[in-house]
């Protein structure tokens, strides 16, 4: 029999650079009340968002992920020839061909790349990280670049606020690469597709909706094992969590399952919600960037990272910030 | 359980999920319009309600509910 060789792998990957793109367009919940039926206490008791960033004509999906995929790859100190792999998380493409990452690709100068779009809603940027992390460590690819983009106000009605409010556009991105010392722990992800149509495009619809109180139940009571989960997997504890980074969904959301896990004073929670909105895709990268920004997180920093969404999907891992 | 001690317990939720004072959380009051609990809120006391008493309030039921009184009556027809 023909035997096949596999690449020899290594023993884990991390994040070597992160980067993030917003909107130059800031909308405030005042200017939300002038065209809908809220306002801006409204709007924080509920999802906690202040401001959101909304694109422009020129902001398009593949520009905002050149952009925030240029800062990643900068800080990275990598070369575009050294990556080999470009995964993008999206979920709004409004058209559905081509995907656009060999684009996005082709635009930073990385030379012929292994390169496609998944689709996993807000928590694809878990899953992309996922795939791209096993990718390294199984030998297949040296050095991926993983992004996260939308453009979700092209695709929620402007005048409902039950959507309206939370959805926004944005990019972030992290480049990743080999290592001898794991940078990224495993991920642990799933889906309940049973409640597929909570958060969904109908076919032939242009907008979005969302059954808010059932998204929100089930990410309050069935998501706080899948993090306890993807601490365990990576052989660490809720202790020795510096930054918590949850996708940026909902305010209460994030204080919910801060109090689950039992985090205080100590640990870093991601709020960027309070100023960018939720970004799905985009979301997390946004979050750490501007936390590593601030200071308010460092190099070398544990984090600990959940996507989750339509689908319904979920991931989340244990990172090493760069 | 009695009705008195699901009102009681229900009162206990409604003052750690949304900051009600127990003497508030009558049967007649209006979850929304009288004790100004949000769509979220009732979610999250429907899984405190879960967790306190066994009983599972789902989605769809969730909407039913309009005052303190609909909810001690689920919970009374409801609970094992």
């Amino acid at each position: 029999m023909t035997h096949i060789e596999l690449p020899t792998g290594v023993p884990g990957a991390r994040i070597l650079g992160l980067g993030g793109y917003r909107p130059r367009r800031r909308v405030t919940n005042d200017e939300l009340a002038q065209v809908m039926e809220t306002n801006d206490e409204w709007i924080q008791s509920r999802v906690g968002i202040a401001e959101r960033r909304w694109a422009s004509e020129d902001e398009t999906l593949v520009e905002m992920a050149v952009a925030a995929g240029g800062k990643a790859l900068a800080a990275s100190g990598l070369a575009p020839d050294q990556i080999d792999l470009v995964v993008l998380a999206s979920a709004s493409l409004r058209a559905p061909i081509p995907g656009i990452g060999p684009q996005v690709a082709y635009r930073l100068g990385i030379p012929r790349p292994g390169a496609f779009d998944l689709n996993a809603g807000c928590a694809g940027f878990c899953y992309a990280l996922g795939v791209a992390a096993d990718s390294i460590r199984s030998g297949s690819t040296r050095n991926a670049l993983v992004i996260g983009v939308e453009r979700l106000s092209d695709v929620t009605d402007q005048t409902d606020r039950s959507t309206a409010v939370i959805f926004a556009d944005g990019a972030g991105a992290a480049v990743i690469g080999a290592a001898d010392e794991p940078g990224i722990g495993p991920v642990v992800w799933g889906s309940d597709g049973d409640q597929f149509n909570a958060i969904e495009i109908a076919a032939g619809s242009s907008t979005m909706t969302m059954a808010g109180q059932a998204v929100y139940r089930w990410a309050t009571t069935k998501l706080t094992d899948t993090l306890l989960q993807a601490m365990e997997k990576a052989g660490v504890t809720p202790a020795d969590i510096d930054v918590f980074a949850p996708h940026q969904a909902n305010l209460r959301i994030i204080e919910s399952m801060t109090k689950r896990l039992g985090f205080g004073d100590d640990v870093v929670v991601a709020r960027d919600i309070i100023q960018s909105g939720n970004t799905s895709a985009a979301s997390i990268p946004l979050a750490l960037t501007a936390l590593m920004e601030s200071g308010e997180a460092k190099s070398g920093d544990l984090a600990l990272v959940l996507g989750y969404g339509a689908g319904l999907t979920f991931a989340g891992q244990v990172l090493v910030l760069p | 359980m009695s009705r008195e001690d699901i009102q009681t317990g229900l009162a206990e939720i409604l003052e750690e999920v949304a900051g009600v004072t127990p003497a508030d959380a009558t049967p007649e009051k209006s979850f929304t319009d009288d004790l100004d609990v949000d769509s979220l809120s009732m979610v999250e006391i429907a899984t405190a309600v879960e967790d306190k008493f066994g009983v599972a309030i789902p989605d769809d039921e969730l909407g039913n509910i309009k005052t303190v009184g609909d909810a001690i009556s689920f919970i009374e027809k409801n609970q094992g």
